[in-house]
């Protein structure tokens, strides 16, 4: 590991200036990803600014929206009683991901930028476009059963790796962000790029742009939702492929309105717009999620070892509860 | 800078490359807190902090300075051992031993989590006040700790008879 400089910040503005300041700054949040990369020397910053002090409120507020601190503990969101009533979603989510230990140390905005579980990836002796740009992929044609069906590239087929994001997704969730040029909001849905031919930039983040809160806007049926994973153990890995998925279901038995959003299939947490587009109107049967969850997917295209989530997902989506 | 660790005072003097698992371990001779991964996957250097568990191996200690700090050294009450470890002995717990000090820290703190009420994946019904220590539950919110041996059974059997109101 590189030596560098630790600094602490006790708000966004000096956070930022500490980090802008530095030739190679990055934000530290709970570490539980950043830690591990530069320990392999993927990340190599010269300076680490410690965010975690920053704020740890989770505000609910009269209009049914919820201001999230982007240092909130992933444990502390998913247990927070507002979220498990009105956004159940965003709790199975979290509870889904990582191991108590880790879900105690990490944040809410370190969550959002954690990096690809793609072993090419952190493995210095792999070709690997992300790690470095032009060199190659050893995934494509290597191991590849956690990799993408959607959205991927010649450059890149890696996936996103949180479960939290799912369900950030089909909230429509907004990341609040403060950099050395002022504030702005982005759209979680936005925040994230597919590959494309610069797999190496998986952000829409600026230069030393900070995360400092989340915003869930109010979903009255969020309280009519719910996360599910497949994964190749029952606990503690990684998702082959998980939805979040949020109902409105009419008196007559009709999809009022529907919020899904896949994990695991793409660079990026995918909103399934073409898969609630297909459903709102029509009757809340097996037949019609089938054909939805099958229309979302017509695009997708399987590696060696990934093919099987292409089924995997419909199956999952439309087996009755 | 400093923390306090199983109750002592303890100063900082470090780089700040090093983790709080190689502070406690190669700078404060506490190798009781093993190294088994060092990337965050078998939970061996489960340590609390504050009584939350924490994987030591991914934490940079200077991120800890100011916090008390429980290793496995610290469970023990007036050269008593905790009621877990007295446990662990019962039910043969392990084989090798190398897994036992983070699985009793990470249990004595999932203890903690159950009287705090904060659910966990297994969770039926996320609106309850309360959470059960059952068997499934129990699996679950261990899952963090990897025992290579395959001591499953003893462990389990031990942290519900310390833990749980019924036997998971």
């Amino acid at each position: 590991m590189n030596p560098f400089d630790y600094l602490q910040a006790d708000n966004a503005s000096n956070a930022v200036k500490l980090a802008s300041a530095a030739a190679a700054g990055k934000y530290l949040g709970g570490g539980t990803n950043l830690v591990d990369l530069m320990r392999e020397t993927v990340e190599r910053p010269d300076t680490l600014v410690d965010v975690t002090d920053l704020s740890r409120r989770i505000e609910a507020r009269p209009d049914g929206s919820v201001m999230i601190g982007a240092a909130v503990k992933n444990t502390a969101l998913a247990a927070d009683r507002t979220v498990r009533r009105n956004f159940p979603l965003l709790s199975r989510a979290i509870l889904a991901g990582a191991s108590g230990q880790i879900r105690n140390m990490a944040t809410v905005g370190g969550n959002i930028l954690q990096r690809t579980r793609c072993t090419y990836f952190y493995d210095e002796a792999s070709r690997c476009n992300k790690r470095d740009p032009g060199r190659g992929c050893d995934a494509i044609d290597g191991f590849n059963r956690y990799h993408a069906i959607l959205g991927a590239s010649p450059s890149c087929v890696a996936t996103h790796p949180s479960d939290m994001c799912v369900a950030l997704a089909a909230l429509d969730a907004i990341v609040h962000l403060e950099g050395p040029e002022g504030v702005r909001m982005l759209k979680l849905v936005d925040l994230h790029r597919l590959p494309g031919g610069r797999p190496d930039i998986e952000t829409e983040l600026r230069p030393h742009e900070l995360i400092t809160d989340v915003e869930l806007p109010a979903l009255s049926f969020a309280a009519r939702s719910t996360y599910r994973k497949v994964r190749d153990r029952a606990s503690y890995a990684f998702a082959l492929v998980s939805v979040a998925a949020a109902l409105d279901l009419g008196d007559d038995g009709n999809v009022k309105d529907v919020r899904v959003a896949l994990g695991g299939v793409a660079h990026k947490p995918w909103r399934a717009l073409k898969m609630e587009a297909a459903l709102r109107g029509r009757a809340a049967t097996e037949v019609n999620f089938r054909a939805a969850a099958e229309g979302e997917l017509s695009d997708a295209a399987g590696l060696r070892d990934n093919a099987f989530n292409r089924t995997r997902q419909a199956d999952d989506r439309c087996r009755p509860r | 800078m400093h923390c306090t660790i199983n109750g002592n005072r303890t100063e900082m003097v470090i780089d700040p490359r090093t983790s709080l698992l190689d502070f406690l371990r190669d700078h404060l001779g506490l190798t009781g807190t093993k190294k088994g991964c060092n990337q965050g996957a078998c939970g061996a250097c489960t340590v609390l902090v504050d009584g939350e568990r924490i994987n030591a191996c991914l934490a940079f200690a200077v991120q800890y300075q100011g916090r008390s700090i429980t290793t496995v050294e610290g469970l023990s009450r007036g050269g008593a051992l905790h009621p877990l470890q007295q446990a662990f002995i019962k039910h043969d717990g392990f084989q090798c031993g190398y897994c036992t000090p983070g699985q009793l820290c990470s249990a004595i703190a999932m203890a903690n989590e159950i009287e705090r009420g904060i659910p966990s994946f297994v969770t039926k019904n996320l609106s309850t006040e309360t959470a059960l220590l059952d068997h499934d539950e129990l699996r679950e919110r261990m899952s963090g700790n990897l025992c290579r041996c395959g001591a499953y059974n003893g462990i389990v059997e031990a942290i519900s008879e310390t833990f749980a109101k019924e036997p998971a």
